[in-house]
């Protein structure tokens, strides 16, 4: 099992210094929650670590992948501010294009992942016509499809009622159960046990 | 995808017929000048309409998220831009390849140039949305960008207007026009080995 490590990050956006010298070691089974003011660089760290954006300084590692390879890709998700999904897409169809772009599994059961985040019989409805609270459910049952490692979370919560929040909040801690690793940004409480925090 | 919003490949082929038989009723309904202006319009308004149809070839992706994550998908970057880039051509640049005998005729060309001009439509529509690929990529994620794009795009897009409008031009006089279609040729081959890579890191650089 590989440990996910950041080492010395910086990170500057314009003429703002939003980190320095940021470093953290991630074990297997592992939940960080990465808190902070509005504008303190949350997203910013989580796209850094997802190899969207480029640090200023630093390097990060999961076991012996460097970020932006292949297999280190292939360890990941990344869920971002917004839900990705394409409108005129139907639910399953825009599960298997994601799955596609960020995993190699084959035949994945996404009627099942559906049924799990409470969309059953959403199937075939096209995105487009999904509240903003249901398009971040059918973008969050990706986790119950995923084999990935390493999950980088932003804002998984937002839109989201209760019960959705109780569902994800399940799914991340088996998760981490089974020896994977959790990052997550959220301004909600989380009822997660064992979380450990930094804050930015 | 298109065919369930099909205003986003009808839009620019509606100008494209449209604004093309403008012309005849705003210049003169005349045989001879419309012959001879038929290949610089058909191919003027080929542009145009392409350009018209790159706005949207990342935008909605990156606005709803699916941009982040092709980029940081494990495929190859170049690659999953090349897919975009054939769907994107066989939406804006073949429709046109389909019609323009219709149009061609007319603007009373004779057999001899509509062939011509298919041919070269074939060889440099790809070229359209190849090199437009890489203009889409810088300005993804500058809002109302058209005017932008435009001036990025269309200076690389003047020698194949050139090759192609010549090349239909000189058959008309029963002109050789190899030349033409082999520089028209290379700019393909050229833009198809080279585009997708240059627009992979330009979307890199525009995601930051």
């Amino acid at each position: 099992m590989s440990k996910l490590t950041v080492n010395d990050l910086s990170c500057q956006r314009g003429y703002n210094l939003l980190f320095e010298n940021l470093s953290f070691n991630l074990k297997p089974g592992e939940i960080l929650r990465i808190s902070g003011s509005n504008g303190s660089g949350k997203t910013s760290l989580i796209k850094i670590i997802a190899g969207l954006s480029s640090a200023e300084s630093g390097s990060i590692d999961y076991g012996s992948y460097k970020v932006n390879t292949e297999k280190y890709q292939l360890e990941t998700l990344y869920l971002g501010h917004y839900a990705a999904l394409s409108p005129e897409l139907s639910c399953i169809e825009n599960l298997k294009y994601l799955t596609n772009l960020s995993t190699k599994i084959v035949a994945p059961n996404f009627i099942n992942a559906l049924e799990k985040v409470g969309l059953r019989n959403y199937e075939n409805e096209l995105a487009g016509k999904l509240s903003a609270g249901q398009k971040r459910r059918v973008a969050l049952s990706l986790l119950f499809i995923s084999q990935c490692k390493v999950w980088l979370l932003d804002e998984p919560f937002t839109s989201l009622d209760s019960d959705g929040v109780k569902i994800i909040e399940n799914q991340i801690e088996k998760h981490c159960l089974k020896g994977g690793l959790c990052i997550l940004t959220t301004h909600q409480d989380c009822n997660i046990t064992n979380l450990r925090e930094i804050s930015l | 995808m298109a065919f369930r919003n099909p205003s986003s490949f009808l839009n620019p082929l509606m100008f494209f017929v449209i604004s093309i038989s403008l012309f005849p009723i705003a210049i003169s309904p005349d045989t001879e000048t419309l012959m001879y202006i038929a290949p610089g319009i058909i191919w003027v308004i080929t542009m145009l309409s392409v350009l018209l149809s790159l706005n949207s070839l990342f935008h909605y992706d990156f606005d709803n998220g699916v941009l982040e994550q092709i980029v940081i998908s494990h495929h190859s970057l170049s690659l999953v831009l090349l897919a975009k880039t054939a769907a994107h051509w066989i939406l804006s640049g073949l429709p046109i390849i389909l019609i323009s005998p219709l149009l061609g005729t007319a603007l009373f060309l004779d057999s001899k140039s509509i062939y011509i001009l298919i041919l070269t439509l074939c060889l440099a529509t790809p070229c359209l949305s190849l090199i437009g690929t890489i203009g889409a990529s810088l300005v993804v994620s500058i809002k109302n960008s058209g005017m932008l794009l435009s001036l990025l795009i269309l200076p690389l897009y003047i020698p194949i207007l050139i090759f192609a409008t010549s090349a239909v031009s000189q058959s008309q006089f029963n002109l050789p026009i190899n030349g033409q279609l082999y520089f028209l040729g290379s700019i393909l081959i050229f833009s198809l080995i080279s585009a997708p890579f240059i627009s992979a890191v330009a979307l890199r650089i525009s995601m930051e």
